[in-house]
C-alpha cells in the first residue's frame, strides 16, 4: 500500500476523539493524573508516611488563618502528615489498582473469550458455567471474600496488599471480559465477513488475529476505560473498609477510612481524596463515552 | 432416507466424456438440535440438506432455487465446506473435497469462491477495501506490497470501481458497491468455480441489473463456472444454463433452462413459476396461478414420503409413503415425483 | 362524486445531523372510493413515507410534514388534532407493514389485538368483538381459526402473520387500506397467496387500497393505476395497462428493462440504469433523474420539469420529463427499439 492518504481505522478513530471535547477534557485529566502518579516522589514536597503530631490538622490554605501554615497548603490530617503528599502518593496507587489489574483481565479474557466464542464446545461450556458461579455473587462481595481469606497469607504482605488485590479484582473480573468477548465474537461468527474469510482460505488464526479480534477490540477498550475506574473505586472502598492497602502506605481509599472518625471537625482530609476519585472518575468516565464513539467507522 | 446412487451425477457421467468440474453425489447436512446445561445431547436434527446429487460442468452457470429454508444456500456452503457435510461426497475436479484435511482444503479455495448475499455483513467494517481485496492475495501467497497494490486496482477496475479507492471503508460505499467489492475480493485468486450466494437479493432493482451483467461479462472474460443460489425465479432464468429447484433440502427437478421453465415437471416447479407475477398486466389478468397452500413444513420434521405431499394437489396414497426417485424423465430432465407432467 | 382521498403539494421531511432529508417533496395524487393504486419506486424514493405521512405516522423528530393537504373522506388529515387521527387510524384509514415479524404485538394473543382495535373503533363489546375477530381471521383464511385466535404472533408463520394483518387492517371496514411492501418478506408461493386475498377481500368490500413495492411484477396484477416515484417525487402516473405499453419517463423505461422477465427465454443483456439515486439532503438542479438518464439534454440540467400530460397517450398519463412533454424529444421514442435514439444522442452531444 502506498503511504500517501493511507488511513487506518486507528487514526480516523484518534481524530473523531479528538473532536469530541468532553472527552478531550477527559484525556487531559486521565493524562495529569498518571503525570502526578509516576513524577510521585518528585512533586510531592514531604514523606507521606511520615507525619508530626505537633502540626496535627491543620487547616488548608483556604481554612482559618490561626490553624494554617504555608509549608502544608493542603493541611494535614490527624497524625500530622502532609495530606498533598499523601494525595499525591495515593495517586500512584490508584494508577497501579487500575491498570495492572485490568491488563490481566483483559490478557485473559480477550483469549478466553476469543476460544470460546469462535470454537465454542466444552470451552464455551466451561467459561459460561464460570460465569454463572461468579455473577451469583455481588462483584465487590466476591472481592472482599477473597482478601479476607488471603489477607493473612504471604501475598496478602507483598507490596503492601496490592498485589492481593490484584490478584482478587482480576480474579473476579476477568469473566466479565470473557464474557463480553464471547458475545462479540457469537455476533461476528454470523456475519457473512467472516464465512467469506474461511472461503477465501484464511486459517483459523488469521482470521481470529485479522477479522475477530479488531471487530472485539472497540468494546474492549471501551469496557477497559470503564474497568480502570472501576478497579480504583472497589480499591478505594476496600481500604475505606480497613481491608485494602495497608497503612502508612498511603491511597485515596486509605485516607478517607482514616480521616472519617474525624470527619465532622476536620472534613478537609476526607473530601480532598474523594474529590479527587470523582474527578478521576468522571474523566475516565467522558473518555470511555468518546471511545465507544469514535471507534465505530459508521458514526 | 434415501439417498439415490443413480442421481443425474452418473447418468451424466456416462452421457458425456468430459469429467464434470463439480460433481456432488448425496451430500446431506444436518444441524444437530442439542439440549442440556452441561453435558449436550442431540435431541434431533435440521435437515437443511437431505440427499442432494448434482453436477456443474466447467463454464456453465447452474441456478439453484427454492423458497427460504430449503436448504440452498446451506448446500453451497457444505459445497465449499464451510459447513462439514454430514454425509455424502464433493468431487471437484475429481478430488473428494470431505475427504480433504485442513491444509489441502486451504490451498484447494483458491480455485473455488464464493459470492455473498448481505453487502453489508459480508465485508469486514474496520478492513479498508485495499486490504479486504488484497487479503486472498496474501494468505494465497500470490502478491506482495506493490504488486499486491497494483493487483487490487486492477480488480477494481474489473468490476467498475475507481481504483483509487483503496483507503476506504466498506461503509463508505452503497450496496451494490460493495457487492462489486465483494466480487472483486472473489475474483483476487483467479478461481475457476464461484458459488453465488444470493448476490443480488439485497439490492435495488435497477441496482440489481448492474451486478447481473457484470457477473456474466466475468464469466465470459475469466471463463468461470457459477452456481447461483437465488429465489428469483426470472433471475435465474436470465443468468443460468441450467436449473435446480429444491424443496425441503432435496433437488426436486432438474432441467435445462428453457426446458425447466418450458415444461416443468414436478407441481413444485409448476406452482413455483406460476407463483411468480410477471410485470404485464396483459400477461398477468390472463394467467392462471397455483395457488398452493399452507407453509412450508418444518426441516426438522419433514412429512414421509415425498416431502411436498402435504401441499400437493396431485397427492395420492403412495406421495405419503415412498419417497420417489430423482430420475430421469426426458433427456437432461430429471424430478423427482410419482406423478410428473 | 368526491375523491376519497386527495393528496396535494405533501411535503415531508427528516432532519438529521446531515441537513435536511427531502423525503417527499411535492407529491399530488388521488384516489375515488375503491380504486386500487399501485406506488411503485426504489428503496428511498419516498414511498413509504408517502403512506406513513397519509396516516400522520411520520416519528417526530427527526420527521416533519412541511406542507401539503391530505383530504379524506372530505377532511384534512393534516389539520386534524390528534384525537381526531386517531380516529381515523385503524378504523377509516388501515395499513399493513413490510415486516410481519414485528408489526404484531409479541406478548398479546392475535384474538386480542384485533379485538382492541373494533372494542376502539366501533364500540363493541368482547363477545361481539371476538365473533367478529373470528370471522375476520376466517375470511382471510387461517385454518382452524376457533383454536388459533388465543395463539401468539410467534405461532404463527410469517404468511400467516401477514394474513392476521390483513385482518386487522380490515375489520373496522376502512375505506382505504395503505399496503407498504405486504410481501417483500415473503416468500413466492405465499406471495402469490397473500396478493390472491388482498385482490379478493378488496374486490369483496369495495375498499380503496394503495398498493406500495418496489416490485413491478406485484402492481402489474393487481391495480388499476401506477404511480411511479423517484427521488421523493411522482414521476410518472399512467392507468396500468397504459403505464406497461406505453411509458412515458425515462426512468420507468430503465425499471422495465433492467429486471429479467419469467417468461422471456432470449438471454437479452440487460440494460440497467447506470449510476446511483441522488443525495435527498442535496438534491441536483432540473430534472433528479437527469444525472443517469441517457436521453438528457441541457434543459433537464437547468429547470426541473413539472408532472404534466404526455401527448400522444391516453387522457390521465402524466410525466416529470422535458424530453415526452409537448414538443419534446421523447415523444415518439418506442422504449423497447430506441438504439438508434441513443446513438442519435451520442451523436448530438
Amino acid at each position: 500500500m502506498t503511504g500517501v492518504g493511507q488511513r487506518s481505522l486507528w487514526r480516523d478513530a484518534a481524530s473523531r476523539l479528538a473532536a469530541n471535547r468532553a472527552a478531550m477534557a477527559g484525556l487531559v485529566v486521565v493524562a495529569l493524573f498518571a503525570f502526578v502518579a509516576i513524577a510521585a516522589p518528585i512533586l510531592a514536597p514531604y514523606d507521606p508516611a511520615a507525619g508530626d503530631t505537633r502540626n496535627h490538622e491543620l487547616d488548608p490554605f483556604w481554612g482559618d488563618p490561626a490553624y494554617r501554615s504555608a509549608a502544608f497548603p493542603l493541611g494535614t490530617d490527624q497524625l500530622g502528615r502532609d495530606v498533598l503528599s499523601r494525595l499525591i502518593w495515593s495517586a500512584r496507587v490508584s494508577l497501579l489498582i487500575g491498570f495492572v489489574p485490568v491488563s490481566i483481565i483483559v490478557t485473559i479474557g480477550v483469549a478466553v473469550g476469543l476460544v470460546a466464542g469462535y470454537y465454542g464446545r466444552w470451552a464455551d461450556l466451561l467459561l459460561m458455567r464460570a460465569v454463572d458461579v461468579i455473577y451469583a455473587f455481588p462483584e465487590l462481595l466476591f472481592v472482599i471474600v477473597i482478601v479476607t481469606a488471603a489477607r493473612g497469607t504471604w501475598i496478602g504482605e507483598l507490596g503492601s496488599g496490592i498485589v492481593l488485590i490484584f490478584v482478587s479484582i482480576a480474579t473476579v473480573s476477568w469473566v466479565g471480559m470473557a464474557r463480553l468477548v464471547r458475545g462479540q465474537v457469537l455476533a461476528l461468527r454470523g456475519l457473512e465477513f467472516i464465512d467469506a474469510a474461511r472461503a477465501m482460505g484464511a486459517s483459523d488464526r488469521r482470521i481470529l488475529v485479522r477479522h475477530v479480534l479488531p471487530n472485539v477490540l472497540a468494546p474492549v477498550i471501551v469496557a477497559v476505560a470503564f474497568g480502570v475506574p472501576g478497579a480504583m473505586l472497589t480499591e478505594s472502598a476496600l481500604s475505606f473498609l480497613g481491608i485494602g492497602i495497608k497503612p502508612p502506605t498511603p491511597s485515596w481509599g486509605v485516607m478517607i477510612n482514616e480521616g472519617f472518625t474525624l470527619a465532622i471537625q476536620s472534613p478537609w482530609p476526607v473530601l480532598m481524596p474523594a474529590v479527587c476519585i470523582s474527578v478521576v472518575m468522571l474523566a475516565f468516565t467522558f473518555l470511555g463515552d468518546g471511545l465507544r464513539e469514535a471507534l465505530d467507522p459508521r458514526a | 432416507m434415501t439417498v439415490t446412487a443413480r442421481g443425474p451425477v452418473a447418468q451424466g457421467s456416462t452421457a458425456s466424456h468430459a469429467p464434470h468440474l463439480l460433481e456432488v453425489t448425496g451430500l446431506t447436512m444436518h444441524f444437530p438440535i442439542t439440549q442440556g446445561l452441561v453435558f449436550q445431547r442431540q435431541v434431533g436434527a435440521v435437515r437443511a440438506v437431505d440427499g442432494v446429487d448434482f453436477f456443474v460442468d466447467k463454464g456453465e452457470t447452474v441456478g439453484l432455487v427454492g423458497e427460504s429454508g430449503c436448504g440452498k444456500s446451506t448446500t453451497g456452503r457444505a459445497i465449499l465446506q464451510l459447513y462439514k457435510p454430514t454425509k455424502g461426497a464433493v468431487l471437484f475436479d475429481g478430488t473428494d473435497l470431505t475427504k480433504l484435511g485442513g491444509e489441502a482444503m486451504r490451498k484447494q479455495r483458491r480455485r473455488m469462491q464464493m459470492i455473498f448475499q448481505d453487502p453489508y455483513a459480508s465485508l469486514n467494517p474496520r478492513m479498508t477495501v485495499g486490504n479486504i481485496i488484497g487479503e486472498p492475495l496474501e494468505v494465497h501467497e500470490l502478491a506482495k506490497g506493490q504488486a499486491k497494490l497494483n493487483r487490487v486496482q486492477e480488480l477494481l477496475r474489473v468490476v467498475g470501481l475507481n481504483p483509487y479507492f483503496t483507503n476506504r471503508y466498506p461503509h463508505e460505499f452503497s450496496g451494490g458497491q460493495r457487492q462489486r467489492i465483494g466480487i472483486a475480493r472473489s475474483l483476487a485468486v483467479e478461481p475457476d468455480f464461484i458459488v453465488c450466494d444470493e448476490p443480488i437479493s439485497a439490492l435495488d432493482v435497477s441496482i440489481q441489473a448492474q451486478v447481473i451483467n457484470l457477473l456474466e461479462e466475468l464469466q465470459s472474460k475469466f471463463n468461470l463456472t457459477y452456481l447461483f443460489i437465488a429465489h428469483d425465479l426470472s433471475v435465474v432464468r436470465h443468468i443460468s444454463d441450467r436449473v435446480a429447484v429444491m424443496y425441503l433440502g432435496k433437488i426436486v427437478e432438474l432441467a435445462d433452462r428453457d426446458e425447466l421453465y418450458k415444461r416443468p415437471l414436478h407441481p413444485y416447479s409448476q406452482a413455483l413459476l406460476s407463483a411468480v407475477p410477471i410485470p404485464d398486466p396483459a400477461v398477468e389478468t390472463k394467467r392462471q396461478r397455483i395457488i398452493l397452500t399452507g407453509d412450508v413444513p418444518s426441516p426438522v420434521n419433514p412429512p414421509s414420503g415425498c416431502h411436498f405431499h402435504t401441499r400437493c394437489w396431485k397427492a395420492q396414497a403412495v406421495c405419503s409413503e415412498v419417497d420417489p426417485e430423482f430420475k430421469v424423465h426426458a433427456p437432461r430432465h430429471w424430478a423427482a415425483c410419482h406423478f410428473p407432467g | 362524486m368526491p375523491d376519497l382521498l386527495d393528496v396535494k403539494g405533501l411535503e415531508t421531511r427528516f432532519f438529521t445531523r446531515d441537513g435536511e432529508v427531502h423525503a417527499v417533496d411535492g407529491v399530488s395524487f388521488r384516489l375515488a372510493a375503491g380504486e386500487t393504486l399501485g406506488i411503485v419506486g426504489e428503496s428511498g424514493c419516498g414511498k413509504s413515507v408517502t403512506a406513513l405521512s397519509l396516516m400522520r405516522l411520520i416519528p417526530y423528530p427527526p420527521g416533519k410534514i412541511t406542507a401539503g393537504t391530505v383530504m379524506f373522506d372530505g377532511q384534512d388529515v393534516l389539520k386534524m388534532d390528534d384525537d381526531e387521527v386517531r380516529a381515523i387510524r385503524g378504523n377509516n384509514m388501515a395499513m399493513i407493514f413490510q415486516d410481519p415479524m414485528t408489526s404484531l404485538n409479541p406478548v398479546l394473543t392475535i384474538s386480542r389485538q384485533i379485538t382492541e382495535a373494533l372494542e376502539l373503533h366501533l364500540k363493541m363489546n368482547r363477545t361481539d368483538a371476538r365473533k367478529r375477530c373470528l370471522e375476520l381471521l376466517e375470511m382471510v383464511g387461517i385454518p382452524s381459526a376457533k383454536v388459533r385466535m388465543d395463539d401468539y404472533p410467534h405461532q404463527f408463520s410469517g404468511g400467516m402473520r401477514q394474513r392476521v394483518m390483513i385482518a386487522m387492517a380490515l375489520s373496522c371496514n376502512p375505506k382505504l387500506i395503505l399496503a407498504d411492501e405486504p410481501t417483500t418478506a415473503l416468500d413466492v408461493t405465499i406471495q402469490a397467496q397473500i396478493l390472491e386475498l388482498l385482490k379478493k377481500l378488496a374486490k369483496e368490500f369495495g375498499t380503496a387500497f394503495i398498493l406500495i413495492t418496489h416490485d413491478l411484477g406485484v402492481v402489474a396484477g393487481m391495480t388499476q393505476r401506477i404511480h411511479v416515484m423517484y427521488a421523493g417525487r411522482i414521476v410518472e402516473k399512467a392507468d396500468t395497462g397504459e403505464l406497461f405499453a406505453n411509458p412515458k419517463m425515462p426512468y420507468t423505461w430503465g425499471l422495465l428493462r433492467s429486471i429479467p422477465r419469467l417468461d422471456e427465454s432470449r438471454r437479452a443483456k440487460l440494460r440497467p440504469i447506470e449510476g446511483l439515486p441522488p443525495d435527498l439532503i442535496n438534491l441536483p438542479v432540473g430534472c433528479c433523474f437527469a444525472a443517469r438518464c441517457q436521453y438528457k439534454r441541457d434543459v433537464c440540467t437547468e429547470k426541473e420539469p413539472e408532472l404534466k400530460v404526455v401527448p400522444k397517450a391516453k387522457p390521465d398519463h402524466e410525466a416529470r420529463c422535458w424530453g415526452t412533454q409537448e414538443g419534446g424529444w421523447l415523444v415518439d421514442v418506442d422504449y423497447r427499439t430506441d438504439t438508434t435514439v441513443m446513438a442519435a444522442v451520442g451523436a448530438a452531444s
